[in-house]
């Protein structure tokens, strides 16, 4: 009995760490990797091969987790601040990336689709792709921000539209680049056995960092998320603070469309970054970030979309269908959002109390 | 000038519901029309307007659902996953298991309430944002279509197949063909059932205390509850009311399609969604209208017909069209709305 007590004790007892919005995704992180431990520790198997460049690659559950949750970290910058500015999550994310990809193998392709080389550099095609992922970035911003259209509906229309506009801008061909020195973005960088996504996500994290430390972004981001009318009185304009963030959504978009057509040196308009919207939605609610807007912990996002993919990663080891897996999320972010409910919260501060109460009466 | 000022007047004696649903039926009639006068021949038969009745039945009656949740101020985007989720169990029951048709409907029927009674729960008991909830929903619905089973396939289920098969004859719209010989105009069982749904909802909504409560809370919550309105219960049923419509929509989906499949009914929440807000219901809650979104379904599934007719390749066009018809309805509520409250100051 006692002993059990004091499991409770010391889970109850570190108020402060279970007060931190952290502590949340590094719960579930340690949860997920506690039960692979348990049901197969092969998991965490890294073996150190060669892919048929000759280059040296590792691989294994883990570096699938470094290599896919990156591309959803990046998202996941993007989506933190528009749901923490506008109160709501952009649900085009997917198709969005399907159009950057699209705009990518464009230009690099040119006229033909299946070019023996590419027909301009990788990175006029990349800034091409911001430019045009950052337009219907303020697309969307405009419709949230400037015809009040909640944010979920106004991208709805992106949503639906979105894949046939990317199948619409390679006239509904596949283009297919063969050249290898694409594949890097997506794969590995010749004598770097660590996968390529992973950098290109440490370099978007690094910068979102400096921006958020050096500038007022967050503060303003929060304040608009807040309360939009005292942030207005405040001098702040609430309009362009959350068009903004739907800007930079669309750049982020651009740089995970990047990684994905790199991976496969093509596209695939229907299914290429398909569900990532709720993936991305996910990281932010399990960094423990509201998702009616106010206060956000980048950081939280960030590791909540690592162990996204890690709980992906776990489904799909214990032979999960990819189509079967969203029914799992679902579940996951239900009883999620239902734990951060303010009635579930005080019901566990309830038990909390009760816990600590009877523990006094014992002593 | 003087003319400008009377039709300021006379939009701002008109309410919202009533600015909206004119503004959805002029272009629908408007629609059509053109349709008769540039594509020509389809369009003028009234088996035309009858097909495309029959291949949205299930739109109307999921349609008439979102409406309702619109009206009251939520959003239930898990309807066209409900939908492929009751095909598949339906199918999948007749056809392995050997049910009756009875049966299939219990069975969707069950699916609908299951669905509204914990989206319902979570929303009004634990105010959880109704997107949040139902883009779950609509994963949950889309993920356990696969685990019931992953291969589509069609049903040869005899009894169901009579009922599928079962044409009900409108008199006197039908037509002569080549040969002389007279063919009836028909809808299938399912207009039927859409048809009353929109009845039955109109008739709810316009004249039941319930479904004046629905108004109520949509247009303003707070002074809902002090009008002695219970706005948890009120907000409970209209989801529970959508996702049970979803259910028979999905029965009438897979009356008409036969078949079960993890990809049926894909995009029909936006479908459903883009018929409300073209027939005038607005997604801030509280104005809106189930007369005008079959309008709303009538104008979307013409919009359908005039692009595949059209010879464009359907598969992007109709995504493209259905969007920017969705953005521009959109921006005309804001603007309508924004235009209303500067004249009311």
């Amino acid at each position: 009995m006692s002993q059990a007590r004091k499991q409770v004790k010391k889970k109850f007892n570190p108020a402060v760490l279970f007060r931190k919005q952290i502590f949340i995704p590094i719960a579930a992180l340690l949860l997920l990797a506690i039960f692979n431990l348990i049901a197969d520790p092969s998991f965490y198997k890294i073996t150190l091969g060669y892919n048929s460049a000759g280059d040296p690659v590792l691989s294994g559950y883990l570096m699938t987790i470094l290599d896919y949750g990156s591309e959803l970290a990046i998202l996941a910058i993007g989506m933190t601040l528009v749901t923490a500015a506008s109160g709501g999550q952009d649900i085009s994310v997917g198709a969005a990336i399907a159009i950057a990809g699209s705009v990518i193998l464009r230009v690099l392709c040119g006229t033909d689709s299946r070019p023996d080389h590419m027909q301009a550099p990788v990175i006029v095609a990349f800034l091409i792709a911001c430019v045009v992922a950052m337009l219907f970035g303020a697309f969307n911003g405009a419709l949230v921000a400037y015809f009040k259209i909640q944010p979920m509906v106004a991208t709805l229309i992106l949503f639906t539209a979105g894949r046939s506009i990317a199948a619409w801008i390679n006239n509904n061909e596949l283009p297919i680049i063969s050249d290898p020195s694409f594949a890097v973005y997506g794969g590995f960088i010749p004598g770097i056995p660590i996968p390529t996504p992973f950098f290109i996500a440490m370099v978007c994290v690094i910068i979102t960092m400096l921006i958020l430390k050096f500038t007022n972004l967050g503060l303003y981001t929060q304040s608009v998320g807040i309360n939009e009318s005292s942030s207005k009185l405040n001098g702040l304009d609430p309009a362009f603070i959350k068009f903004l963030s739907f800007v930079l959504l669309g750049l982020c978009v651009a740089v995970a469309g990047l990684i994905k057509v790199s991976r496969l040196s093509s596209i695939n308009y229907s299914v290429i970054a398909k569900d990532i919207e709720m993936d991305a939605i996910l990281a932010v609610a399990l960094g423990g970030n509201s998702l009616g807007g106010g206060k956000f912990n980048m950081t939280a996002s960030i590791l909540g979309a690592y162990v996204i993919q890690f709980l992906t990663t776990t489904l799909y080891k214990f032979n999960v269908q990819s189509d079967a897996l969203p029914a799992y999320k679902a579940v996951v972010v239900i009883v999620l959002v239902v734990l951060s409910t303010p009635k579930a919260r005080e019901f566990m501060g309830k038990i909390a109390k009760s816990l600590k109460g009877s523990e006094r009466s014992v002593a | 000038m003087t003319e400008k000022k009377k039709a300021g007047f006379r939009i701002q004696d008109m309410t919202d519901t009533n600015l909206l649903l004119a503004i959805t039926i002029i272009v629908f009639f408007l629609m059509y029309i053109g349709a008769m006068v540039f594509q020509g021949k389809g369009f003028l038969k009234a088996q035309t307007f009858f097909n495309i009745l029959n291949a949205n039945a299930s739109l109307i009656i999921t349609a008439c659902g979102m409406s309702l949740v619109m009206i009251t101020g939520g959003i239930d985007i898990s309807v066209g996953g409900v939908a492929a989720l009751v095909s598949m169990c339906c199918a999948v029951y007749l056809d392995f298991k050997g049910g009756n048709v009875f049966g299939a409907v219990l069975i969707s029927l069950g699916i609908g309430l299951a669905f509204g009674i914990v989206q319902g729960l979570l929303v009004a008991y634990l105010d959880i944002q109704p997107f949040i909830v139902s883009l779950a929903g609509m994963f949950f619905a889309r993920g356990m279509t696969t685990i019931v089973n992953t291969a589509p396939f069609n049903v040869a289920n005899e009894e169901f197949i009579a009922v599928k098969e079962t044409r009900i004859t409108v008199p006197g719209f039908g037509t002569v063909n080549k040969l002389g010989k007279y063919v009836p105009a028909y809808v299938e069982i399912g207009v039927i059932v859409a048809l009353l749904v929109v009845i039955i909802l109109f008739c709810l909504l316009r004249w039941s205390r319930l479904g004046r409560g629905f108004y109520a809370v949509g247009g303003n919550s707070q002074s809902a509850l002090m009008l002695g309105i219970n706005v948890r219960r009120t907000r409970f049923l209209s989801h529970l009311i959508c996702s049970l419509l979803a259910g028979i929509g999905g029965f009438v989906y897979f009356l008409h399609v036969g078949s079960g499949s993890a990809s049926h009914a894909m995009g029909m929440e936006m479908n459903a969604i883009a018929s409300s807000i073209i027939g005038g219901t607005m997604l801030t809650g509280g104005v809106g209208n189930i007369i005008g979104t079959f309008f709303g379904v009538l104008s979307l599934s013409t919009i359908q017909n005039i692009v595949s007719s059209a010879g464009l390749d359907q598969a992007w066009w109709t995504g493209i069209t259905i969007a920017a018809m969705l953005c521009i309805f959109l921006i005309v509520q804001s603007v309508v709305m924004a235009r209303k409250k500067k004249a009311l100051k």
